[in-house]
């Protein structure tokens, strides 16, 4: 779960990582208001979780209250790589004189927590680790031991800062390290970390929440949903694993069908799941046909056929559906009796399902 | 041979009293898997499908002789239970899904310093045909046969394993390395056990998009003596989510599906476009 940056600050500020003063709007005249208590010279950040905001015209600068405004009002009317502007984030301008990278995420190789810092920060750093990598410094955690101020220290001290700075960005990376490890993070990243004539800052903040430990954390979201994908095509596809889901959507494109989605209903998904699964591909106007394809392993074939009967009447369009594995008998015999045929090889079943989105595209 | 598990796998089911642990320690014990104990904190004393219970993993090794362990413990338990196993035995399969990261990350640093191997989690498990199932892989599409299957999807894994069965090939052993971003046992480390059993003369390596674990493989695979023939689902999944610079960074441009079909052709092994094809350049290999 990807957080705001707003969000991110938010946090960042409870575990004392000093952020630059502001609030987040969601209207101009709230942005006219926080720039006046700000004292008039601010920046305005559209709040959107994509990269590259800045260059594409996301940030913008304002030095009275009014102008903060109008600033706030056009950046409310965007769309910035794809995402409607919902939210303005306000802030103090501050006078920055150097800017740092400090980001730490999991190297799946490795298995542990990876921590990045490197001197030239801002919005070039994928250019800079490309280029010159040595300017990189990178330092991987036991995840057992820890993060210790001694490991923060070594890292700061590769980046080159003059004394009165180096005391606290160190504490910064050493708190940054606490908030990925006890908020369940898959990133925690300051891009950039400034030295201003103010002081240091996260003057930016980008935090993922691994979706897994929803249940421990405290994020107003308790479970993630099936994960679903939508694409342009005409062929809905519901099916059983993560793997055999992009396979299906493979297979129908490598045989010149159009999949309208990604859906994986996941290990063991009974009836219900299986039900609004369906219903929820069918809803779509653009789906001609809906496939469905299942091996079944811990999920039980029996247990899908009784979902798409469920869902049955809510639905007015062609089913291709394939069962083999657990309970394959039980489950094409429940289907069979209320009139839908099933199919037991995945190739022959994906041909059909292509036929049919053509014939109804007719 | 085979790898990992045979007749010998006398194994312990964590987990045991749960509904799928219970339903596929009975799966597991009709495939003939010597399940000689099941562990629930708080059930010791209890019977499941023959099997007795204990409350804890070193409780049940005071009776039975055992070497590993399959996990079905809910989420939020896993990690306690997995830890325990990793410091009494010497394979752990985690089969639990949606297990935090950053547990999984304890997991695999924790068999390290045991040596021990743990395979998954959010894995399928393994299975041996013939001779020993860890996982809850539907039997009926393996059979006993020379071709080694190593995949981090499970459903995937199994459409494969039965387009080789029905194409009478086979499988060694098949081996789910889970799809989860941490895991505890990788592509390489299967692909050089399947390199060094007498048992498998080929190799079908599963991958999907996401990660570099296949590009690592591939490295590997240049230095195979046994051919590989491969599958990268996910070409057309659109572009996942960035993870911020970090990300970008350590993945240094791996990750998509043409670039693992590459890397993998790169390395000279065949990479087939449909599952079902597998079997064909099976048959080419191995000519």
């Amino acid at each position: 779960m990807n957080l705001y940056e707003y969000q991110g600050k938010k946090i960042f500020a409870r575990y004392g990582i000093p952020v630059p003063r502001g609030e987040v709007a969601s209207s101009p005249e709230e942005a006219r208001r926080i720039a006046a208590e700000l004292g008039g010279e601010v920046v305005l950040k559209a709040q959107v979780l994509a990269g590259g905001r800045g260059k594409a015209g996301g940030v913008k600068f304002a030095s009275s209250p009014e102008e903060a405004e109008s600033v706030a009002k056009e950046l409310l009317s965007m769309k910035l790589k794809g995402f409607k502007v919902e939210k303005v984030l306000v802030e103090q301008k501050l006078n920055i004189r150097r800017e740092i990278y400090a980001g730490i995420t999991i190297d799946r190789a490795e298995g542990k927590p990876v921590f990045m810092v490197s001197g030239e920060g801002g919005v070039d750093i994928e250019t800079i680790a490309e280029r010159s990598p040595e300017k990189i410094f990178t330092r991987h955690v036991d995840p057992f031991v820890g993060f210790y101020p001694y490991m923060a220290r070594e890292l700061a001290s590769e980046l080159g800062i003059e004394r009165e700075s180096f005391k606290r960005i160190s504490e910064v990376l050493l708190k940054l390290y606490r908030l990925f490890s006890e908020k369940d993070a898959q990133l925690a990243e300051i891009n950039p970390l400034v030295i201003a004539d103010e002081g240091v800052f996260a003057a930016d903040a980008k935090v993922v929440i691994d979706e897994d430990a929803l249940f421990r954390q405290d994020f107003g979201v308790k479970s993630k949903g099936l994960p679903y994908v939508e694409l342009d095509g005409s062929i809905g596809c519901v099916v059983n694993g993560a793997g055999l889901a992009m396979a299906t959507m493979d297979t129908l494109k490598h045989l010149g069908g159009e999949p309208a989605n990604f859906l994986d209903i996941g290990g063991g998904a009974g009836r219900e799941v299986m039900r609004e699964a369906l219903l929820r591909v069918a809803s779509h106007p653009r789906v001609k046909v809906v496939f469905i394809n299942i091996l079944g392993g811990i999920t039980r074939c029996d247990e899908i056929a009784r979902g798409i009967l469920a869902a049955r009447e809510g639905i007015n369009l062609p089913l291709v559906v394939r069962f083999r594995g657990t309970r394959e008998e039980e489950g094409i015999a429940l289907l069979r009796e209320a009139g839908i045929e099933v199919e037991r090889d995945m190739l022959k079943a994906a041909k059909l399902a292509i036929e049919k989105s053509r014939e109804a595209t007719e | 041979m085979s790898i990992l598990i045979d007749e010998n796998t006398r194994a312990i089911v964590q987990g045991i009293t749960g509904s799928q642990g219970s339903f596929h320690t009975k799966l597991m014990l009709e495939y003939g898997t010597r399940i000689v104990a099941g562990v629930t904190p708080g059930k010791g004393g209890e019977v499941v499908h023959g099997v007795p219970v204990y409350n804890s993993v070193k409780e049940a090794l005071r009776e039975h002789d055992a070497n590993a362990s399959i996990i079905f413990v809910p989420a939020p338990f896993a990690l306690d239970a997995a830890l325990e196993a990793i410091e009494n035995l010497e394979l752990v399969v985690i089969i639990t899904e949606g297990i935090p990261v950053h547990d999984s990350m304890k997991i695999k640093a924790f068999a390290e310093r045991h040596d021990c191997r743990v395979v998954g989690p959010n894995t399928a498990g393994i299975i041996s045909p013939g001779k020993s199932k860890l996982g809850i892989m539907p039997a009926q599409v393996f059979s006993q046969g020379r071709v080694g299957v190593v995949s981090r999807s499970g459903t995937l894994a199994y459409e494969i394993a039965l387009a080789i069965t029905e194409a009478g090939f086979g499988e060694s052993t098949l081996v789910g390395i889970g799809g989860d971003p941490v895991v505890g046992t990788s592509f390489v480390e299967v692909l050089e056990m399947f390199e060094n059993d007498r048992e498998t003369s080929a190799v079908v390596l599963i991958g999907e998009i996401g990660g570099d674990a296949e590009e690592r493989a591939a490295e590997f695979i240049e230095g195979m003596s046994k051919p590989v023939v491969g599958y990268v689902a996910g070409l057309t999944a659109p572009p996942g989510k960035r993870m911020g610079h970090a990300g970008a960074i350590i993945s240094r441009g791996r990750g998509t599906a043409e670039g693992k079909i590459r890397a993998l052709e790169r390395s000279g092994a065949r990479v087939a476009r449909l599952p079902q094809e597998i079997p064909e350049l099976l048959r080419e290999v191995l000519h």
